[in-house]
Parts: C-alpha cells; structure tokens; sequence
C-alpha cells in the first residue's frame, strides 16, 4: 500500500484535478468509481491511469448513484475508496452518501463545483454547493466538508480528506472548482514517509466478541474488513450496536448524538483555517476556495495602501470553524466574506458573531472575483 | 505595487496549439526553472475550434492570484484572438504577433513575424506555435532557451522530437534582428528573475 505511486521530490506542472489524484494515491486510496463530468474528469481520467499500475481498481460506472454504491462497498471492504464529480452529479450521490454517513463509512467524495443550479453553467466556476456539501442528503449527519484553493492544497488537503474519512469514520467532501481544478502550478512532491497517513482502527478483539457499532471514549467504533471473519451488518435504517435495525428512541438518539460528538472530540484538528497578515488587522476577508487566492492579492493591494487588511481562509467548512471565524470577527472593525454564490457561508459567520460589522460580496454570473473587486471593496469598508 | 510578477497571454484559434505552448512555458518556468508558475486556459466550447486562450504568470514569489491582471506580454497567432484577447494588455507590454494571420495590430509597438509560414518551410504547420513559442522565449527576457528545449521535448513523442527543436531555434533565429530595447517594453523577465531573493 505504500508503494511510490510518481517519483517524490521532483517538480511537476499539474492541474489541481491532477494533484487531487496525487493526493489520493499518497493517501493510500486504491479504488475509484465514479462518471466523468465537467470540470472534474481529469481526476477519473488520471486514476483510470494510475490506479492499474499500483494494483488499485478504476471502474467507470454508469451514473453517479452507482458510483456512490461501489466507493461504499469498496470501504466497507477495506479499501481506501475516492469518487469525483460536480454539481449534477452531486446531486445524485445525495442518496448514497447519507448511506454512507448512516453506515459510518470512510470515503473521500470530490466536488470539483461548477455553475448551476440543474446542468447550469458546465465550465464556469461556483461555490454554490457549500450548502448541499453539508445539507444535500436528508436528515440529522456528521460530516466533513474540506474546500482547496491551489495546486498545494489540493494535494494537502487531499490526503487530510483520506485521514479524516479514516480517523473518524464519516464520508468526506472535498470541495474544489472550475478555477482551482484547472490551474497548472509547479508542485514538489514529498517524499511517501514525510506524508502522515492515518488508517482506519482495526478491532482488537476476536471474531465473536465485535460490534461494529459500539460506542467508546472517541465515539468511533473500530471497523472490520467485510470479508476478514468478523461479523458486519450493514443497513441505512437507524441501528444498534450489531449493526441490527432497531428503532428505540435510546438507540436512534444515542446514534445520532455519537454522530456529532466525535466530530465534536476531533474539532481542532478537523476545523483548519489559515491567516494571512491577521496579526494586526483592524478589518478582514474571510472567505475559501479560489476566492482565497483574490483575497490575499486584495489584501496586499490594501496594505500598500496603508489599510491594515487581513484574510482568513476556511479550509474546513464544515464542521464550521466557530473559533477562528469569531476571533476574527471580534478582532476587526469590519469583516467581508466574499463568495462566487449569492450568500451562503455568510449566514453562517453571521450565526456565529452577530454584532460584528459583516459585508458580503457576491459573483454568481460564471466569473472570477477579481482582485481589484475585492480590493475597492475593502477600501470602502 | 511591486512588480513581482511576469504576465503573459497566448492566443489564437483552436488547434493552434496556444495552450500547449503555454503549458510549455510555464513548465520551462517553473519546472526547469526555480520559479513559481500559474497557467491557465479558456475552457468550454473554445477548445474545439473558435478562439482559445492560456495564460502564464510567472513570478519569484508564491503567486496569489492565478489570472492575468495586467499583461506584460501577449502572444497572438490570428487577428479574431488578437481582437478578443487584447484587453489588459500593458502600456508597455511586448505585443508579438503571427504575421501569417495578423493584418493589424492595435498597437504600433508590436513585433510581427510569420510563424506559421517558417512552420510549413520546417514541413508541419502544427508547429507554429513553437516556432512562436522560440520567439516569445527569446523577446520577453532570459528565461533560458535551454529550459524551454527541455520542456518542449518532453511534452512532445519521440519521433517529433528533432521537427520541434528545430521549430523551438527557427523561432529563436526570427527574432535576432528584433530591436527589443527600441520598443519600450519593460518589464522583462530579467527584472522578475533580478528580483528572486
């Protein structure tokens, strides 16, 4: 499993699709299933390549619903498991991927986000899925929602996504778009034993004494290969410690509440952010994705001009970053929160710090935010 | 604002290969060379004839913003792209055109040379965009030739390896009698490499 998939330490030119797939395969991912789809196909295409050659399994499926199965099953096996999509076909892997929050299912789902609502605008940029990443499937679910704005963090955050699908045992949205997917940046690879890579927990006990379902102290029960003599009961409907549907209003409390509290136990390494020039702001950007990369430009831009500008960036969408974004929020005397939607992750800073001067500033025609539209912003504030 | 980034644009109509000699650029640039790179294209419908564009910038420092802001240097192999594509050109920016396909430019302080004509006498039109790509290597500063040879050669098979290197110095030769100094154009590559600290 540890086998170098492309020479480390050497530079390469590649799309931020492409370090996706990198990423994957550094993070020990050995199957993907998934349909093609503008503007993330160079990730099916390039594991359909690479994959073969490290003894991993690439199966193009026949629509997204059952793409979501296969990455599940293959899971559920015991194989780090990726599918990649956009906007249309996220909305088909809703079904499947409350499944998988359901089952407790480690995998990696990337959304390479594009214009829409329905078909929309196939090769224009959007951060219109923020909402459907955390909300898309029904009911009450754990989940973790990750967005990339570069080359580097598509291959980071790729196998950050992979460790906490693992770590945790919860489906893992990997959030990029047009932008970032189809911007070609040098990247050195790091060599395979500087990359941490975690695995799922095994069981420890025999065959006979396991419940895949089980509550401990992290709240995430150790997970047995399909397969490797344990005792596996997979089901969607609400279930005990056996994995046996049982509608008890113990049992389907408790689970939903074990739900949110690993994530809960996990938050400060799961909710990552990153500052830029924040030390000494007196008002902010906060924003993710390919936005992040005007943002910091923007900032600049007003620091030469004598305005003490900062910027957060949410790697992590959801969980929320509460902490970060209210530090921030209580630190400045105004804060923007840019986005290539009409408003979505605003609300949610708003619900965090009420009484902090908030902007937004929206673009949802298929174009960048520029630079110089943030900066004029950031002056007017 | 400090100049600290190179801005580049090359267009032209689909199947002229503009993409291509930008992802060789930035890869002779950032590959091949230790700086860092952001290349990107028009993507959509324009890939499969029409126009199609691609981006390079290039600078000594992590780049924030991976587009084009103001262009230092535009590449056009036909007059539709050149139209299009022209917006955000810098006062002093280098303007080098495909004289084959080029009747007017926009701009006086322009440098036109017939790529695709030195392509057919080299026996493939294909290409004429590293023919123009030689050519753009040399005007715009020391980005090394060598670096761009490396990069041209691994991008393309084996058996077009010779045609192509050959078209990567033929666009080399074009511009040896160009007078770049009379044409006002700053900045050049050197003051971004002069600046790598």
């Amino acid at each position: 499993m540890t086998k170098p998939v492309t020479d480390t330490e050497q530079k390469y030119l590649l799309q931020g699709n492409e370090a996706i797939v990198e990423g994957a395969l550094a993070a020990g991912c050995r199957f993907y299933a998934g349909y093609p789809i503008t503007p993330s196909s160079e990730i099916a295409e390039l594991m359909s390549v690479k994959l073969p050659t490290v003894g991993g399994t690439f199966i193009q499926m026949e629509d997204e619903i059952a793409s979501m199965g296969a990455i599940v099953g293959a899971s559920l096996a015991g194989v780090k498991s990726l599918t990649a999509t956009s906007g249309p076909g996220f909305s088909l892997m809703q079904e499947n991927l409350g499944y998988a929050s359901m089952t407790e299912v480690p995998i990696v789902v990337v959304n390479v986000m594009r214009g829409g609502p329905s078909t929309g605008l196939p090769t224009s940029p959007a951060q219109a899925d923020v909402m459907q990443a955390r909300w898309g499937t029904h009911g009450d679910h754990a989940i973790i929602v990750l967005a990339v704005s570069s080359v580097a963090d598509s291959y980071e955050i790729t196998i950050q996504a992979f460790n906490l699908a693992e770590k945790y045992r919860t489906p893992v949205i990997l959030l990029s778009d047009e932008i970032v997917g189809h911007t070609r940046e040098a990247i050195t690879l790091p060599p395979n034993k500087d990359i941490p890579i975690f695995n799922r927990i095994k069981p420890s006990v025999p065959p006979e004494w396991y419940l895949p379902y089980e509550d401990n102290s992290r709240g995430v029960p150790p997970m047995a290969d399909i397969g490797s003599g344990y005792r596996h009961h997979v089901t969607g409907l609400m279930h005990d410690a056996k994995g046996f549907p049982n509608f008890s209003p113990e049992v389907a409390g408790g689970f939903l509440k074990r739900q949110y509290r690993k994530l809960a136990n996990g938050a400060d390494e799961i909710q990552m952010t990153k500052q830029f020039m924040m030390d000494d702001a007196e008002i902010a950007i906060i924003t993710y994705g390919a936005v992040s990369r005007s943002a910091i430009r923007a900032v600049r831009m007003a620091r030469e001009q004598g305005i003490k500008a900062g910027f957060l960036q949410l790697v992590t969408l959801w969980p929320f970053p509460k902490k970060a974004v209210d530090a921030v929020c209580r630190k400045c005397r105004a804060v923007l929160v840019p986005e290539m939607n009409m408003g979505q992750m605003v609300r949610e800073v708003r619900a965090v710090n009420q009484t902090a001067t908030l902007k937004q500033l929206n673009r949802f025609d298929g174009k960048f935010i520029t630079p110089q539209i943030l900066f004029r912003k950031l002056m007017s504030l | 604002m400090k100049k600290e980034r190179y801005e580049m644009r090359f267009c032209g109509s689909g199947g002229q290969g503009v993409i291509t000699a930008a992802v060789i650029f930035a890869e002779a640039a950032g590959v091949y060379g230790d700086y860092y790179v952001c290349q990107t294209q028009s993507y959509g419908p324009q890939s499969r004839g029409g126009t199609s564009m691609a981006e390079v910038v290039i600078s000594p420092h992590e780049i924030d913003y991976p587009k084009v802001v103001n262009m230092d240097c535009l590449l056009a192999m036909n007059q539709t792209a050149l139209d299009s594509f022209f917006s955000d050109f810098s006062p002093k920016g280098l303007l080098v055109v495909d004289s084959t396909f080029v009747g007017q430019t926009p701009t006086s302080s322009s440098i036109s040379l017939p790529f695709t004509e030195v392509a057919r006498e080299l026996g493939k039109e294909i290409v004429a965009n590293i023919v123009a790509l030689g050519a753009v290597g040399q005007l715009c500063g020391k980005l090394p030739i060598a670096d761009l040879e490396k990069a041209v050669l691994a991008r393309v098979p084996e058996k077009f390896r010779d045609l192509n290197r050959e078209a990567l110095f033929a666009g080399v030769d074009l511009v040896k009698d160009v007078n770049v100094e009379g044409l006002n154009h700053t900045p050049s590559l050197d003051d971004i490499y002069g600046l790598s600290d």
